[in-house]
C-alpha cells in the first residue's frame, strides 16, 4: 500500500493504454443499458468479448488477491482504474454477469473459505465464468430468518439438502448458490445453521421464476430435492452459517441506504419538471394543484432531509463504526423517501402514470409505474422498516428484547 | 451532535451542566408560578450575560467573542432541553444580527457590547397580525422634518415587556403584502408615544403587544437603507429561525428522553411497557425524525457560518422539520406518559405548551414548506 506519485501514475498511464487497446468503442457509454439484464445477450458479441478481457486481466475485481485471479491492486490504483474506465465510459458487465458473486460471495469466501475453496471458487469469479445466487428466506422464514428448515443431512462422503428457498434473485440462470442449511436439529434456532455452497446444475434443484406486481422480476422460488453438496463445500465451521450468513448481508444492507439517487423513482427529469408539466402552474408561477403543491414539497423536504442525515452521518463516522448503528436509521428513511416519491410521479401523470405497456404511453410513463410498483419491496428486502425499527428499539434505544427474537 | 469543533463540544458540555444545575425545568416553573411579568428570571439572564453566550454572534472589537451560528445553536439546543426563559434568543442572537447586519457604526457601538455582555436588549418587532406574515408590514414611518414618525402596532413581540429597544420593520412605501417599501428603524422602549402591553400566553413568555402612536425618530434611527429593509429583515429572521430550530430541537429531544425513560421503566401487565412492540416501534420512529432533523439544524447553521447560497432553503427547511418533530414529539410526549402527562406537576404540559409557541414563532410549518417551494421553484 506505498504506493508514490509516480508510481501511481504509471500504473494509471498503463490502465489507460490497456483500456485504449481492449475496451471496443463502440460500447463506450452503454454500461447503463448493458447492465439492466443479468446476462449479456449472445448477438452481443463485443461485449460478450469485453467481459471476457476484463475478466483474464483481473480488472473486475481489481483489489481481489492475483493469486487467486484478481487484479491485485491496491485501493489507490484500483480508484484511478475506476477513474480511467469513467473517461473511457467503460464500465464492468462482471458485476452483473456473476450474480451476488462479485458484490457478496466473493468478499465472503475470500473471509472465511479455506484454501482450496479459494482456489476452486474465486478465478472463475474473477474470470466472470460462473453467476451466483443466495437461498436465504422460505416461505416460512422471512423476517425470522433464522427459523429455516431447509435441512442438510450428512451421509459420510456428502450432504443431502431438502427444502425450499424463495427469493432466490437469479436462481435460475445461476451456477451455484450460497444456501443457508439447518445442520443441528437440537440446538438453539441460531446455532444448527451452516453456509453450504451448491451446484444448481444437478438434477435435485429445480427454479421456479417468480413474477411481481411489477410484472417479470429476477426472483425466483427454488426447491432442492435430494440435492447433493460435497463434503469441502461448507463455507465456515458446521453450524456457525449464522454468522456467515450475517456477514454477507452486511455487504448488502451497506448498499440499501441512499436510494434517492440513481435509479431510484422512476423518472428520467427533475421532480419539479415533472409535477410543472402534468399539473401546470399559475400565474405567480406556483404548482396550479395547491394541495400537491405542499406535499410534493413535504417529500421534497424529506428527501433533503434523508441526504442531509446521509452526509452528516459520513462526517461523524470518521471512519469508526458507527455507520452501521445508523444503517437503519437511514434504511427506512431511504425507503419511505423513494416510495414517497414514486407514488408523487403517478398521481401526477394521472392515468398515464398507470400505463402498463404499448403505445400512448411515454417510455418516462412506463417506466415510472414499474418503479412504483417495484419500489414496494425496498421496505420489506434486506430486514423489513418493522425489523430495522426492532433494531433500533433494542439496539439504540436500547428497549428490553420484545417477544420478536430476531 | 455533528463533527463538532473540540471547542464546541466543551461549550456544549458547559452548556448542559448550566442549564440542568442553574436554570432547570424546575426553575421555570418557580418563575411561572411566581407571575414574573418578564417571563424569565433576571438572575438566571445575569449569568448568561456573565458566560459570554449572549456575545457568541457579535464582533470582537464590539465585545462579543464571533463564535458563528453553530456555536450558538449548540448553546440554544441545551437551553432548550430545559426550558431555560430567557432573551439570548430574542436578543443575544435575533437583535445582534440585527445590528450586525444592518446597523451603522454608531448603532453597533451604542448597542452591540451591552447586547453581548447581557446588560441591555434589542428584540426585534415585525408581526401585526398573529400569524407570522413579514410581507404584511403596515405599521407606517412616515417623513418628518428631522426624521420619521411610526404609527401603528406589533404583536408577539419577543421578550417585548424587557427589551430596552426595538427592532421595527416599517412602511415607508408601497402597501401591505408589498416586500419593497419596508424599513427597518431602532427605536428605544423608552421613546414617546411607545407604550406596550404584557400578552399572558400559555407558554409563560414575556411576550408584548407594542403600539406606536407618533414615535419620532431621527434619521439616524434608521438601520439599513429606507424602502429596501426586507431583504435584511429576511437574513435577521432566517438566523432567527435557525437559531429557533435548534432550540426547539433541543426542547424535542428531552421530551424524547423523557419519554425513552418512562418506556424502561413503567411497569404494566408485569413487564416494563418499553418491551411492548407498538411501543418500541413508536420510539424508533420518534428517533428516526429527530435525527433527519437534527440534520436539517446543522446544515443550516453550519450555511450562515459558510455563507452558502442556499442560507434561506436550509432554514425554512430546519425551522419545518424541527417544527414537524416537535410537534409530533410533543404529543406523544403526552399520550405515552399517560395520566401523569396530563398533571401540571408533571412537567409534559410545560414543554408541550413551549412547542406549539415555538412552532408559532417566526412562521410555523406551513408557513415554511410555501416557502421552501417558492425558494425551489414550484
Amino acid at each position: 500500500m506505498t504506493d508514490s506519485r509516480d508510481e501511481l501514475e504509471d500504473f494509471r498511464a498503463e490502465a489507460r493504454a490497456w483500456l485504449e487497446q481492449n475496451f471496443p468503442k463502440s460500447l463506450a457509454g452503454r454500461g447503463g443499458a448493458m447492465m439492466r439484464s443479468e446476462s449479456i445477450d449472445e448477438s452481443e458479441s463485443e461485449a460478450l468479448d469485453w467481459a471476457k478481457r476484463l475478466g483474464e486481466k483481473g480488472w473486475g475485481t481489481p483489489t481481489w488477491p492475483a493469486e487467486y485471479g484478481g487484479g491485485g491492486l491496491t485501493q489507490l490504483q484500483a480508484q484511478a482504474l475506476h477513474q480511467e474506465m469513467d473517461r473511457a465510459r467503460a464500465f464492468n458487465p462482471l458485476i452483473r454477469t456473476t450474480g451476488m458473486g462479485i458484490t457478496m460471495v466473493g468478499p465472503t469466501i475470500l473471509e472465511y473459505g479455506t484454501e482450496d475453496q479459494k482456489q476452486r471458487h474465486i478465478p472463475k469469479i474473477c474470470r466472470g465464468e460462473v453467476f451466483w445466487s443466495l437461498g436465504y428466506s422460505e416461505p416460512n422464514a422471512g423476517s425470522d430468518l433464522a427459523s429455516l428448515s431447509t435441512r442438510a443431512e450428512d451421509v459420510g462422503d456428502h450432504w443431502v439438502v431438502n427444502g425450499q428457498k424463495t427469493w432466490t434473485s437469479g436462481a435460475d440462470i445461476s451456477d451455484w448458490c450460497g444456501v443457508l442449511v439447518r445442520t443441528d436439529f437440537k440446538a438453539e434456532k441460531r446455532d444448527g445453521i451452516s453456509f453450504l455452497m451448491i451446484d444448481m446444475h444437478q438434477p435435485g434443484v429445480e427454479t421456479r421464476p417468480i413474477r411481481l406486481i411489477g410484472g417479470a422480476s429476477p426472483f425466483c422460488e427454488t426447491f432442492f430435492n435430494d440435492a447433493r453438496a460435497e463434503k469441502n463445500e461448507m463455507l465456515g465451521e458446521l453450524n456457525a452459517g449464522w454468522t456467515v450468513g450475517k456477514r454477507l448481508l452486511q455487504h448488502e444492507r451497506a448498499s440499501q441506504t441512499g436510494a434517492t439517487s440513481g435509479m431510484g423513482g422512476g423518472a428520467r427529469r427533475s421532480l419539479r419538471d415533472v409535477a410543472r408539466e402534468y399539473a401546470g402552474v399559475d400565474g405567480d408561477g406556483r404548482l396550479a394543484d395547491a394541495d400537491l403543491r405542499s406535499r410534493l414539497t413535504a417529500h421534497m423536504m424529506d428527501a433533503k432531509s434523508h441526504s442531509l442525515t446521509l452526509a452528516r452521518v459520513t462526517a461523524e463516522a470518521r471512519g469508526s463504526a458507527k455507520v452501521s448503528a445508523a444503517a437503519s436509521i437511514l434504511k427506512n428513511a431511504a425507503s419511505l423517501v423513494a416510495q414517497q416519491r414514486a407514488e408523487l410521479i403517478v398521481e401526477m401523470m394521472g392515468h398515464n402514470g398507470l400505463g402498463w405497456e404499448g403505445e400512448g404511453f411515454s417510455p418516462e410513463e412506463l417506466d415510472a409505474v414499474r418503479a412504483w410498483l417495484s419500489g414496494k419491496a425496498m421496505s420489506i428486502y434486506g430486514g423489513s422498516a418493522e425489523i430495522q425499527n426492532n433494531i433500533i428499539a433494542k439496539n439504540i434505544l436500547g428497549l428490553p428484547e420484545n417477544t420478536q427474537r430476531g | 451532535m455533528a463533527a463538532l469543533t473540540e471547542e464546541q463540544s466543551l461549550l456544549k458540555e458547559q452548556a448542559k451542566a448550566w442549564a440542568r444545575d442553574e436554570a432547570s425545568v424546575a426553575k421555570f416553573r418557580e418563575m411561572r408560578d411566581s407571575g414574573n411579568e418578564f417571563g424569565f428570571d433576571k438572575a438566571t439572564w445575569a449569568s448568561i450575560g456573565e458566560m459570554g453566550w449572549a456575545g457568541i454572534v457579535v464582533p470582537e472589537e464590539f465585545g462579543g467573542v464571533d463564535m458563528g451560528y453553530l456555536t450558538f445553536g449548540v448553546v440554544l439546543e441545551e437551553l432548550g432541553r430545559q426550558l431555560t426563559a430567557s432573551p439570548l434568543l430574542a436578543s443575544g442572537l435575533v437583535g445582534a444580527t440585527a445590528l450586525v447586519l444592518g446597523g451603522s457604526e454608531d448603532q453597533k457601538q451604542a448597542w452591540l457590547p451591552k447586547i453581548a455582555d447581557g446588560t441591555a436588549t434589542v428584540t426585534l418587532a415585525v408581526d401585526e397580525g398573529p400569524r407570522h406574515a413579514p410581507a404584511r408590514t403596515a405599521l407606517a414611518a412616515e417623513k418628518t422634518g428631522s426624521g420619521y414618525a411610526l404609527r401603528g402596532h406589533k404583536l408577539h413581540v419577543l421578550e417585548g415587556m424587557s427589551a430596552d429597544a426595538f427592532v421595527v420593520a416599517a412602511r415607508t412605501s408601497g402597501s401591505p403584502g408589498d416586500s419593497a417599501g419596508i424599513s427597518l428603524f431602532l427605536v428605544e422602549a423608552g421613546a414617546s408615544g411607545l407604550s406596550r402591553q404584557r400578552l399572558i400566553t400559555a407558554d409563560s413568555r414575556g411576550y408584548a403587544s407594542v403600539g406606536f402612536d407618533g414615535v419620532e425618530v431621527a434619521s439616524d434611527a434608521l438601520l439599513g437603507e429606507v424602502d429596501r429593509g426586507a431583504e435584511v429583515l429576511d437574513a435577521i429572521l432566517d438566523r432567527g429561525r435557525a437559531g429557533l430550530a435548534a432550540e426547539m430541537l433541543g426542547t424535542a429531544a428531552q421530551s424524547f428522553d423523557m419519554t425513552l425513560d418512562y418506556l424502561k421503566n413503567r411497569v404494566q401487565f408485569g413487564q416494563v411497557i418499553g418491551s411492548f412492540q407498538a411501543l418500541g416501534h413508536r420510539a424508533a420512529g420518534l428517533f428516526t425524525e429527530m435525527e433527519m432533523a437534527r440534520s436539517c439544524v446543522e446544515a443550516a447553521l453550519q450555511a450562515i457560518d459558510d455563507g452558502s447560497d442556499d442560507v434561506a432553503q436550509l432554514c425554512s427547511l430546519a425551522k419545518c422539520k424541527a417544527g414537524d418533530f416537535l410537534h409530533h414529539m410533543s404529543n406523544e410526549l403526552i399520550q405515552i406518559h399517560g395520566g401523569i402527562g396530563m398533571t401540571d406537576e408533571f412537567d409534559a404540559g410545560l414543554y408541550l405548551k413551549r412547542a406549539r409557541a415555538l412552532e408559532a414563532t417566526f412562521g410555523n410549518q406551513a408557513f415554511h414548506r410555501d416557502r421552501y417551494a417558492t425558494l425551489i421553484g414550484i
